[in-house]
């Protein structure tokens, strides 16, 4: 019924297979927005945030997946700048994976800020951010910087929906997608700026909270620390999001759509990144521990009591940080196919944790004689939003894999055969 | 946002903020722009100007 919208030379399960995975996850959806009615209906007090918590599950969320979007920037970076400009090999192997990084990236940011519009209560004043902008706030520069790159994101997963075989079929759609991807370097300029500032600020955001010591970093200039930590958690988890995504994606389509090398590649950069990362991260920690901490007048114990124990800097660091860099950097680990999504994976949940960290465990505790350590667990109805956006997130990629030319290295790697010939327009195997 | 606003100071955090955000929304819509005026060209048969503005402009030079 769809064949025609298929790109050429490829494969797909058909729309009898494809619609009932597609009403899965549109259910998740509509658990989303009935919760994000309650939200809007009845108010903020559907959610168990309070005076302690202005920040939960959402924000988790919202920093995780924005972390994990950070993929989309980065191989951008590598692909149309890095790669155009000096180094040429990178160009060439993530040139398969730069589509499926753009559709994540697009992803993330439009869920996590269709998702800050129910957090922010008042989703009527939302523009006022914007229109009455404090100059110096972190969250206003993070603001300002995701909605451009989500437009930035935008214009370039445009020139990948108009590549669509049906929508090519009209040539001004046609010309103007090939113009825009003519100059799609100039919009991985701009989201490589845009990226840069906002998920530093979003880590600049907790290191100036100087009424807050578990979170407050001394810094470079006006940026904490944890401005630049953020940045480097960020380009070393996004890559490794990417990867699991396509791996995710050939399991669920029995398929190879990216070769081997590719995800190598991609797992290296990842685990450089990453162990660099964590180096900088265990130094900040130490510095912070026998710095601030004492300073504050407080030991290090003291941050971490109640369900937000010493655990957590151990699965942070230890367990999902240390590990998954020795995984991907080591040549014969990172070959091996189990290894390799397994260090991919607890990369992810390793920053999970360090934005789930810095957002709910600095607020649980207590800054003042009175209070008492907290804790938080989220009601439904913020569940259904968080898991709302994953169900619009898997059907996108669904929709975009089936009908877009997501892969170019797919038609390659799994050739079509009808009658023993290779056949490269799909509309073949209709009359066949 | 604008200086039209009441709260706008011209001060140094107004002028570097405002003043990358503006250059950035600047570099989009030219982007764009640049976009939309060679499919226009490539449209309408102007090929001559469009193979000339394709050649000059600074990315294809990398």
């Amino acid at each position: 019924m769809d064949l025609a919208l298929i790109p050429n030379g490829v494969q797909r399960c058909s729309l009898k297979t494809f619609v009932p995975w597609m009403v899965l996850w549109i259910a998740l959806i509509a658990w989303g927005l009935v919760s994000a009615f309650l939200c809007f209906f009845k108010g903020l007090n559907q959610t168990n945030m309070n005076h302690y918590f202005a920040f939960g599950l959402w924000i988790v969320f919202d920093l995780s997946m924005i972390a994990l979007g950070a993929g989309a920037f980065f191989t951008g970076f590598l692909t149309h700048i890095i790669g155009e400009v000096f180094i040429y090999p990178f160009r060439e192997n993530l040139k398969a994976v730069v589509n499926a990084a753009v559709v994540i990236g697009f992803i993330c940011y439009s869920s996590a800020i269709a998702m800050l519009g129910v957090d922010i209560g008042q989703p009527l004043r939302g523009w006022f951010i914007f229109w009455h902008a404090n100059v110096h706030s972190m969250l206003t520069e993070v603001s300002f910087c995701i909605t451009a790159y989500l437009g930035v994101l935008t214009i370039e997963y445009l020139p990948l929906v108009l590549s669509n075989r049906k929508l090519k079929e009209v040539p001004e759609i046609d010309i103007f997608g090939s113009n825009l991807h003519h100059i799609i370097a100039l919009f991985a300029a701009v989201g490589t700026f845009l990226s840069f500032f906002h998920q530093g600020s979003l880590g600049g955001m907790f290191g100036v909270l100087f009424g807050r010591p578990f979170a407050f970093r001394e810094g470079f200039l006006i940026w904490p620390w944890t401005f630049f930590l953020f940045i480097h958690s960020s380009i070393a988890a996004g890559p490794s999001f990417t990867l699991l995504c396509v791996w995710i994606a050939q399991k669920a389509t029995k398929k190879e759509l990216i070769k081997r090398s590719v995800f190598n590649l991609l797992a290296k950069i990842s685990g450089w990144l990453l162990a660099t990362y964590i180096l900088f991260k265990i130094v900040d920690t130490i510095v912070w521990a026998y710095g601030v901490v004492p300073r504050a007048g407080m030991s290090f114990t003291d941050f971490y009591q109640g369900p937000y124990g010493m655990w957590l800097i151990i699965a942070e660091i230890g367990i999902f940080g240390i590990i998954p860099a020795i995984i991907l950097i080591t040549p014969k680990f990172r070959e091996k196919n189990d290894l390799l999504i397994i260090g991919a994976l607890m990369n992810v949940i390793g920053i999970v944790f360090n934005r789930f960290v810095f957002s709910i465990q600095t607020l649980a505790i207590p800054v003042m004689p009175f209070d008492t350590f907290m804790s938080y667990f989220p009601t439904w109805q913020e569940w259904g939003i968080a898991v709302g956006s994953v169900g619009y997130g898997i059907l996108l990629f669904s929709l975009s894999y089936r009908y877009l030319p997501l892969f170019p290295q797919e038609a390659e790697m799994n050739p079509v055969e009808v009658l023993g010939k290779v056949v490269t327009d799909s509309g073949i195997i209709k009359r066949s | 946002m604008f200086p039209f606003c009441f709260e706008w100071a011209w001060d140094v955090g107004h002028l570097i903020f405002m003043g990358l955000l503006y250059s950035v929304l600047g570099a989009i819509s030219l982007g764009l722009l640049y976009a939309f005026v060679m499919t226009w060209l490539k449209i309408t048969g102007r090929e001559r100007l469009f193979q000339r503005l394709l050649i000059r402009f600074p990315i294809t030079l990398w």
